[in-house]
């Protein structure tokens, strides 16, 4: 049986901390980071990233371009 | 081949764009200038030389449609009269903001409010001293005649592109309406797109693969970097005060007195100026060919010799205060004139020398 | 998992054909200044994917307002002007009718399109100037810090209205983009928003169709995007899509006014 697994990563930096992706992922991946970045922001993270598909919801409404997402194919044994 | 016409001076303005190589042209029907837009349309250039001609719904329209042409590089203007021009402030301090070039022409009608549609030069504070917002200079052009009405598109056109700023041509309803012979210039071509992106590399014009993005703005909110440009604005208005006054001079090796008026005022003037010699008064005339930048030097350099200076206006005395800075007190300045769309005589001209600056004789 | 196995795993598919999404070239290196979760962010960010997939970024000249987008060109890299406010369609019209071969696009807020521009844009969609007007709809004015807009809905609070607008006060809120729909200048008149992963892809879709109806010369292509602006609704971002969805939406409801 095959699976999809995937991968964000995110511009830590660049990330407002705005918790939009952490609403739009289908299998609560993201969470918002206790640690801030540079700007003060909370920012996203895998919290789960077990669950992550690469399904692309939580680039799709971000608002800062800060996430890129990966997704891979595999055969389950 | 140049051409020998009688025709309007709102007429020869339009002519004259098309045949100068225009891109386009962008207003709104106002008295007492509208026949600009009218000859236009009737001949149809978008045809002939593809110069595009677009009645906008607003002057305010109008001046931004010129802010976007301008801002790609092309060659546009636009034609309206003092309350239409009272409109386009906002566009032109944000064009002069973005140094981007264009030409308007103000055929001046009394003010203020609707006013009238007869004749006037009240319209010289709201031209030469900036007119919106902000620090900045038009370029501004007073034909005296149907011929400099279209001789000053052209001109207009290449100081507007050598500066990167907007031009005036500051006309009257009388100028605007009179016919005159009129030698209109041959056909010139117009600037192809490719000769736009390599003459203007800052216009927007698609960015291309080789170059930066190219932005048009007056957006600037550090306030020390705003400084910056406006001190570069500044000397660019410098620059201009040094290079591109123009101006005529009648009768004035001799004369005692100075008339200085522009436009219809300085025709009438020159008339007066015959009069008042006819009875022994020695009078000459400087007439202002830019108002900005204003020939204070020369005026300056003439009051030395001078028993008084008449500013000979179509407004309750605007230019006045420009020529009075000129003379530095060096020699008494009056103002006359008729306005409210009242057009004075030679005869008054005269007379109010007499009464203001010769005694009253 | 062990954290090796979890750094095997994620090397493995961290490859360029595993790349599912990533962020536009058309997009520059400058960090936005919007409010954290502002929908300007996703609209500029499906604008610079449309004008990458496309392959127009040598041909496209965007038009930015005054308000929270006036610095949009610091965003998308493409040649822009920045216009008066609400004049951004007069400049369109110009740039489009000097360079017709060009991609010509106006961006503008509730305040410069539908109250200060009103004028412009109607008479720019009644003569069906070959442009893409994009619309963001917020109910606000962001940039001078949330006074009423000509779209704030009835009872809705803001610093110009602070206990709601009363019709009797302060008029109605205005639906211009079915006013736009009226006139015969527009092909592709649509209502959109950019709050669920679904709504970003189809708000995409209608910008794809504004590009195709340019380069078909089918005239304006008028998109407005509901949108939220959290900070001037005193609300969290995930809040305001909530509170969008619920309160705007009915009122501005989603979907196409026209399609030609």
């Amino acid at each position: 049986m095959a699976k999809m697994i995937g991968l964000i990563e995110v511009d830590i930096e660049t990330c407002k901390g705005c918790s939009l992706c952490v609403e739009a992922c289908p299998t609560s991946v993201i969470e918002l980071a206790e640690e801030v970045n540079g700007k003060g922001y909370n920012y996203a993270y895998m919290e789960n990233p077990d669950a992550c598909i690469g399904c692309a919801n939580c680039s799709m409404v971000c608002p800062d371009s800060c996430i890129t997402v990966y997704r891979k194919k595999v055969e389950m044994v | 081949m140049s051409e020998l016409r009688l025709m309007k001076g709102n007429e020869a303005i339009a002519e004259a764009a098309i045949r100068c190589g225009a891109d386009g042209y962008f207003g709104y029907p106002i008295t007492p200038q509208s026949e600009v837009m009218e000859t236009l349309m009737t001949l149809r250039p978008w045809e002939t030389t593809g110069m595009v001609v677009l009645q906008a719904e607003s002057e305010v329209a109008s001046i931004n449609m010129l802010y976007g042409g301008a801002g790609s590089g092309k060659r546009v203007m636009t034609s309206s009269s003092s309350p239409g021009i009272s409109l386009m402030q906002e566009g032109l301090s944000y064009m002069a903001g973005a140094e981007l070039p264009c030409l308007v022409a103000n055929v001046v009608r009394g003010g203020p409010g609707l006013g009238t549609i007869q004749p006037s030069q009240s319209d010289y504070f709201q031209s030469v001293k900036g007119g919106g917002h902000g620090d900045y200079k038009l370029i501004v052009l007073a034909p005296a005649s149907v011929q400099e009405m279209a001789d000053f598109v052209e001109l207009g056109f290449d100081l507007a592109f050598k500066y990167r700023n907007p031009a005036m041509i500051l006309s009257d309803g009388m100028i605007g309406q009179m016919m005159e012979k009129v030698e209109l210039s041959p056909q010139k071509e117009r600037w192809t797109n490719e000769e736009i992106e390599k003459m203007h590399p800052w216009a927007t014009t698609g960015k291309r693969p080789d170059r930066e993005r190219n932005i048009i703005t007056s957006v600037e909110l550090d306030s020390e970097a705003h400084e910056t440009f406006n001190n570069k604005l500044q000397a660019k208005y410098r620059e201009i005060e040094e290079n591109e006054v123009r101006y005529e001079l009648t009768d004035v090796e001799d004369a005692d007195y100075l008339i200085v008026a522009y436009g219809s005022s300085a025709r009438i003037s020159a008339a007066a100026i015959e009069i008042l010699r006819e009875k022994g008064i020695k009078a000459g005339l400087l007439r202002p060919i830019t108002l900005y930048p204003f020939p204070s030097k020369k005026i300056k350099e003439l009051s030395g010799g001078l028993k008084g200076v008449l500013s000979v206006e179509m407004s309750s005395g605007q230019m006045v205060e420009d020529v009075r800075l000129a003379v530095e007190g060096k020699v008494k300045v009056e103002h006359f004139g008729r306005y409210g769309g009242v057009v004075h005589s030679p005869e008054e001209v005269a007379n109010a020398l007499e009464q203001k600056l010769n005694g009253g004789k | 998992m062990e954290e090796n196995s979890m750094a095997e795993v994620f090397n493995d598919i961290k490859k360029p054909e595993n790349l599912v999404y990533s962020k536009s070239k058309v997009l520059t290196d400058n960090v936005m200044h919007y409010c954290p979760g502002c929908s300007h962010g996703v609209v500029h960010r499906i604008l610079a994917e449309v004008i990458e997939e496309l392959g127009v970024q040598d041909k496209t000249i965007g038009v930015a307002p005054v308000g929270c987008s006036v610095l949009m060109y610091n965003y998308i890299d493409i040649d822009w002007q920045e216009a008066a406010h609400g004049r951004a369609p007069a400049v369109g019209t110009a740039i489009n009718r000097l360079w017709p071969e060009k991609i010509v696009f106006t961006y503008q807020g509730d305040g410069d399109l539908a109250a200060i521009g009103t004028a412009e844009t109607i008479h720019a969609c009644n003569r069906g100037e070959n442009m893409i007007m994009l619309f963001i709809n917020n109910g606000i004015y962001g940039m001078t810090g949330g006074q009423m807009a000509p779209t704030t809905l009835k009872g809705m609070k803001s610093s110009t209205c602070p206990f709601g607008r009363e019709p009797a006060q302060d008029g109605n809120p205005l639906k211009i983009t079915e006013l736009l729909a009226q006139l015969p200048g527009t092909s592709l008149v649509t209502r959109q928003a950019v709050h669920t992963p679904a709504a970003v892809r189809k708000t995409k879709k209608a910008l794809l169709k504004a590009f195709e109806n340019q380069k078909q010369k089918k005239g304006t292509s008028v998109i407005e995007v509901v949108s939220t602006c959290n900070s001037g609704w005193k609300m969290t971002p995930v809040e305001s899509n909530k509170w969008m969805a619920e309160n705007m939406f009915p009122f501005y409801p989603l979907g196409d006014f026209k399609d030609e």
